[in-house]
C-alpha cells in the first residue's frame, strides 16, 4: 500500500453499542428427518450397505440428521433404475416435462421458508442468504428449463437436441439445493434421467427435495438422490451406464475425475475452483465498489467459486479503499447463521475452517498485513471473522491459492495493462470482477480477462438465463442458458 | 471557486467521487432486511420519535392548525411513552404563532424559506424571507437550493446562494434542501450535497425532499448523502446532519433509514442534532408502533390522530 493517507485518523465515527440489535432468530420449522434413506426408482430405501453417517450442524456442533451411506450396489440400483426411466422419460413430450419442473419450481417455492431453515442449519450458511437468494434461484432455474422443455427444437435452427442417457452428478457443498437445481434442471429439460450425490456435509435439503419429487409425481427413476462420501462419487464416475459425469467441486477432485474418464466415451463437465480478481479502476463509484468487494468476498462465508479473492485496487485509490472496506467491514454481523440480522454465518465444516486457518498462518508467516474485525464469535461451531491481507504480492500463497473462506487478499496495480496480467496470473478463470465509470474500459477489459464471467461494477450476479462456466482449470462446460443445455444434449 | 474559474458539475464529480446506483440499491435493500427485535426496536422507535419534525406546509394552515400542531409535537401520544418531537416545521407566516407555545420547551420552531418549494424568486426577496422567519423567531431554517442553476450548470452560482442564506439565519440552523428527485442522478445529488457541506456549519443540514414532488426521500438518496457526510467528516472534521424529508409515513419505514445512519455515521449521528426526519403521519405510526409494544396489541385507529390534518 502506498504511504499517502487522505483521511486524517483522529477522525473516527463512533460505532459503539448505544443500539445494540437483539437476536432475531428465524423460528420456522425445518421439518428434518431423524435420518434420511437414499432415494432410488421414487423410493426411499435403506441402503444396502446398511451404514450411515452424522450430519452435524455447524453453528453448533449438534447432530442435526443420520444419512445414508450409498455403497457400490446402492449406486448400482440407482443407475438401474435411472437406466429403466430413461426410454418413456427421453420419449415424454417436452412440453409434459415442463410441467413436471414448473410443478417442482412451485412446491419449491411453497415450501421455501422450510428449506431455508434446513440449509442454513444443515450448511451453516445466514438465512437470509438461504432465503433470499438460495431458494428463489434454485425454484428459478426449474422454471427457466421448464421453459425450455417444449422449445428444445428452436435452441439450435436445423439441429434437434437429443438426450445423453443418465447423467451422474456430484455437487459441492457450498450451495446444495442451488447446485442441486443447476444440475438437475437443465437434465430434465432434455429428457435425460439423473443419478446425484449431494456434498457429505449437505444431504438434508437433498432428501427434503427427494419428498418435492415425490409430490411432483415425477415417474420413479428419472431422479435418483445417493448420499455419501469420495467412494459414492467415485462409484458414480466409474458407473458404466452414465453417459454424462458433471461435476461442481475442487479442482483436485475434478483432474482425478478427468483422468477415471479418459479414454471413455462418457461426457463430463467441471465447475471447479477460482480465485477471482475483482479489478478495481481509480476512477470507480468508491462506496458502491466497497459494497461489490463485500458481496464478492464475504457472500456464503466466502464459500463461493467465483468469489473475488484476489482484489486488484489502483495504487492512487489503494488507501481510500482500504479504510473504506475496513469501515464497511464493521457493520458484518458473523455469527449464528440462524439470525436474520446474521451477514456471516458459520464456515461448513471443521475441515475446512483448519484448511482456512492454515492459509491464514501462512499469510501471516509470509509477510502480508492481517486484519480482522473485532466480533465476538459463538463459543460452539466453525466461525471464521472477516479477513483482509493488504501488502499481498501475486507470489504469496494466500494470492495463488483457492482458500474458500471469508479471506480476502489485497494487491495494487498502476496501470489496466498491469490489471489484467496480475489477474490471468492463476491457474485458475471463473470469474472477475471489474469496477470503473468507464464504459470503454469494461468491454477491453471483458474482452481480456480470462474469465468465464466478468462482472462489470457489480459481483456474484446469477441468473438462470446467463451461462456459467470457466477458463481453464476452474473447468469446462457451462450451466445455465442455452450453453447449459447443450452439455446435456446430442445435436442431431 | 472564484468567478473566473466556474465550477463544473464535471470537475466537481471528479473531485468528490461518482454514484453508481445499481450498487447504491444492493446496499441499501440490505438495510430493509435488518430484523429487529425487542428492546432494540423500542429503542428505534422512541429515537425516530424523538427525531420527528413534524410538519404542516399547506395554503390551509392557520394558527389554530400550528397551535395544535406544536401541542402534538410535545405530546405526541397520551398512552405510550412517546418522547417529544424534534420540531415543528411551517412556513415563515406561522412562527409567530409557534413562538408563544414552543418558548422554553425541547421542541424547536423550523420553518421553510427561500421561496419554498420552487426558490424561483429573486434572492433579495428570499433572503428577506430568511430574515423574517429568524427574526419571529425559528430556531432552524429549512432552505431550497437553486435546482434551475444548479441544473444550467452555475454550480458557484447555487453554492453562493447557500452561503448569502446561512448568513442571513445568523445563529439559527440551516438545513439545506436539494430536492433530490429535481436532482435526479445520484452523481448530482452527491455532488450537490457537497456544494452544500462546503458552506456549512458543524450541526446545519442536507435535506432530501420539499416533499412537494413525486418522489421524497428514499434509502438510496438518504444513503447517498450519509456517505457524503461521512466522506465531508473525514476531510474536514466538520459534522453534518441529515434530514430525509417526505414520503417516510411508517414505523418500520423510519427505523429502517435509522439502520443506515447506524451503520454509516455511527452513534454520533443517532440523535435529533444529527438526524431528522420531515414527516406527518410518522408521529402517530410510531406512537401506534410503541403502545403495540407496551400492550401487545394494536389499539383502535382512532387513539390516534389519524387525519393528517387533524393534530
Amino acid at each position: 500500500m502506498p504511504a499517502k493517507r487522505p483521511n486524517n485518523p483522529a477522525r473516527e465515527l463512533l460505532f459503539g453499542d448505544l443500539w445494540e440489535f437483539d437476536p432475531a432468530p428465524e423460528t420456522a420449522d425445518p421439518n428434518i428427518a431423524p435420518r434420511y434413506q437414499l432415494f432410488i426408482n421414487g423410493k426411499f430405501t435403506a441402503p444396502k450397505s446398511k451404514k450411515y453417517f452424522d450430519s452435524i450442524s455447524p453453528r453448533n456442533e449438534a447432530k442435526v440428521s443420520e444419512i445414508a451411506h450409498a455403497g457400490d450396489s446402492d449406486v448400482n440400483a440407482a443407475f438401474e433404475a435411472a437406466t429403466a426411466a430413461f426410454p418413456k422419460w427421453s420419449k415424454t413430450p417436452g412440453a409434459e416435462r415442463g410441467k413436471y419442473l414448473y410443478r417442482i419450481a412451485r412446491l419449491l417455492q411453497d415450501r421455501a421458508r422450510e428449506f431455508a431453515v434446513a440449509e442454513t442449519i444443515d450448511g451453516g450458511k445466514p438465512i437470509r442468504e438461504s432465503r433470499d437468494f438460495d431458494l428463489p434461484m434454485s425454484a428459478a432455474h426449474f422454471f427457466y428449463h421448464a421453459g425450455w422443455a417444449d422449445k428444445l427444437d428452436c435452441a439450435m435452427p436445423g439441429r434437434r437436441l437429443e438426450p445423453l442417457g443418465v447423467a451422474g452428478q456430484i455437487i459441492p457443498w457450498n450451495f446444495p439445493l442451488l447446485m442441486m437445481a443447476w444440475k438437475i434442471a437443465p437434465a430434465l429439460a432434455t429428457g435425460n434421467t439423473v443419478v446425484i450425490k449431494p456434498a457429505e456435509t449437505t444431504s438434508v435439503t437433498a432428501m427434503k427435495f427427494a419428498s418435492i419429487l415425490q409430490d411432483a409425481a415425477l415417474p420413479p427413476g428419472v431422479v435418483n438422490i445417493v448420499t455419501g462420501a469420495r467412494e459414492t462419487g467415485a462409484a458414480i464416475v466409474g458407473h458404466p451406464a452414465a453417459a454424462k459425469i458433471a461435476f461442481t467441486g475442487s479442482t483436485a477432485v475434478g483432474k482425478w475425475i478427468q483422468r477415471e474418464l479418459a479414454g471413455s466415451d462418457k461426457r463430463l463437465t467441471l465447475e471447479l475452483g477460482g480465485k477471482a480478481a475483482n479489478i478495481v479502476f481509480e476512477d470507480a463509484p468508491i462506496d458502491q465498489a466497497v459494497e461489490g468487494i463485500v458481496n464478492g468476498i464475504f457472500f456464503n462465508q466466502g464459500h463461493v467459486c467465483c468469489a473475488g479473492a484476489r482484489l486488484l485496487v489502483q495504487e492512487s485509490i489503494a488507501s481510500e479503499i482500504l479504510h473504506k472496506l475496513k469501515l464497511r467491514m464493521r457493520h458484518l454481523r458473523v455469527g449464528d447463521p440462524l439470525d436474520k440480522n446474521t451477514d456471516i454465518g458459520a464456515i461448513n465444516s471443521l475441515a475446512q475452517l483448519q484448511k482456512i486457518r492454515d492459509l491464514v498462518q501462512g499469510g501471516i508467516r509470509q509477510g502480508a498485513e492481517i486484519f480482522q474485525t473485532e466480533c465476538r464469535l459463538p463459543k460452539k461451531g466453525f466461525y471464521f471473522a472477516p479477513t483482509l491481507f493488504s501488502g499481498v504480492s501475486s507470489s504469496h500463497r494466500i494470492a495463488q491459492e483457492e482458500i474458500f473462506g471469508p479471506v480476502l487478499s489485497i494487491l495494487t496495480f498502476r496501470t489496466p495493462e498491469e490489471a489484467i496480467e496480475k489477474a490471468n496470473n492463476t491457474p485458475y478463470g471463473l470469474s472477475a470482477g471489474v469496477w470503473t465509470d468507464k464504459g470503454s474500459r469494461i468491454l477491453k477489459m471483458s474482452a481480456e480477462l480470462k474469465a468465464g464471467v466478468v462482472w462489470a461494477n457489480t459481483y456474484n450476479k446469477f441468473d438462470p438465463a446467463s451461462p456459467f462456466g470457466g477458463f481453464k482449470e476452474s473447468g469446462f462446460g457451462r450451466e445455465g442458458g442455452k450453453q447449459g443445455l447443450l452439455d446435456y444434449a446430442k445435436l442431431a | 471557486m472564484k468567478s473566473g474559474n466556474p465550477l463544473s458539475l464535471r470537475k466537481l464529480v471528479c473531485k468528490v467521487g461518482s454514484v453508481d446506483e445499481v450498487g447504491l440499491g444492493e446496499r441499501v435493500a440490505k438495510y430493509s432486511t435488518r430484523s429487529l427485535k425487542k428492546e432494540s426496536k423500542i429503542f428505534a422507535l422512541r429515537l425516530a420519535a424523538s427525531m420527528v419534525d413534524l410538519t404542516t406546509l399547506e395554503g390551509k394552515d392557520t394558527p389554530g392548525k400550528v397551535a395544535a400542531l406544536c401541542l402534538k409535537a410535545l405530546h405526541p401520544h397520551a398512552g405510550a411513552s412517546v418522547p417529544c418531537a424534534a420540531a415543528v416545521c411551517v412556513y415563515p407566516s406561522m412562527v409567530r404563532h409557534a413562538k408563544p407555545i414552543l418558548r422554553g420547551t425541547k421542541v424547536k420552531i423550523a420553518s421553510v424559506a427561500t421561496a419554498f418549494p420552487s426558490g424561483q424568486a429573486p434572492l433579495a426577496t428570499r433572503l428577506a424571507e430568511v430574515r423574517a422567519a429568524v427574526g419571529d423567531g425559528a430556531d432552524e431554517i429549512d432552505m431550497v437550493i437553486n435546482r434551475g442553476a444548479f441544473l444550467a450548470g452555475e454550480l458557484n452560482l447555487v453554492q453562493d446562494e447557500i452561503s448569502a442564506v446561512r448568513e442571513a439565519c445568523g445563529k439559527s440552523a440551516l438545513k439545506v434542501i436539494l430536492e433530490t428527485s429535481e436532482l435526479e442522478t445520484g452523481d448530482n445529488i452527491r455532488a450537490a450535497s457537497f456544494l452544500a457541506m462546503q458552506v456549512l456549519r458543524e450541526g446545519d443540514f442536507i435535506k432530501t425532499s420539499t416533499g412537494k414532488t413525486a418522489a421524497n426521500a428514499t434509502l438510496a438518496n438518504n444513503q447517498i448523502m450519509l456517505d457524503a457526510i461521512r466522506d465531508h467528516y473525514f476531510a474536514t472534521g466538520v459534522e453534518i446532519a441529515m434530514k430525509p424529508a417526505g414520503g417516510i409515513r411508517t414505523a418500520k419505514q423510519a427505523v429502517t433509514f435509522l439502520i443506515a445512519v447506524k451503520e454509516t455515521l455511527g452513534d454520533r449521528w443517532l440523535n435529533n442534532t444529527r438526524y431528522r426526519f420531515g414527516a406527518s403521519a410518522l408521529l402517530n405510526d410510531l406512537a401506534r408502533q410503541l403502545m403495540k409494544e407496551k400492550t401487545g396489541r394494536y389499539q383502535a385507529p382512532y387513539t390516534f390522530s389519524e387525519a393528517s390534518g387533524s393534530y
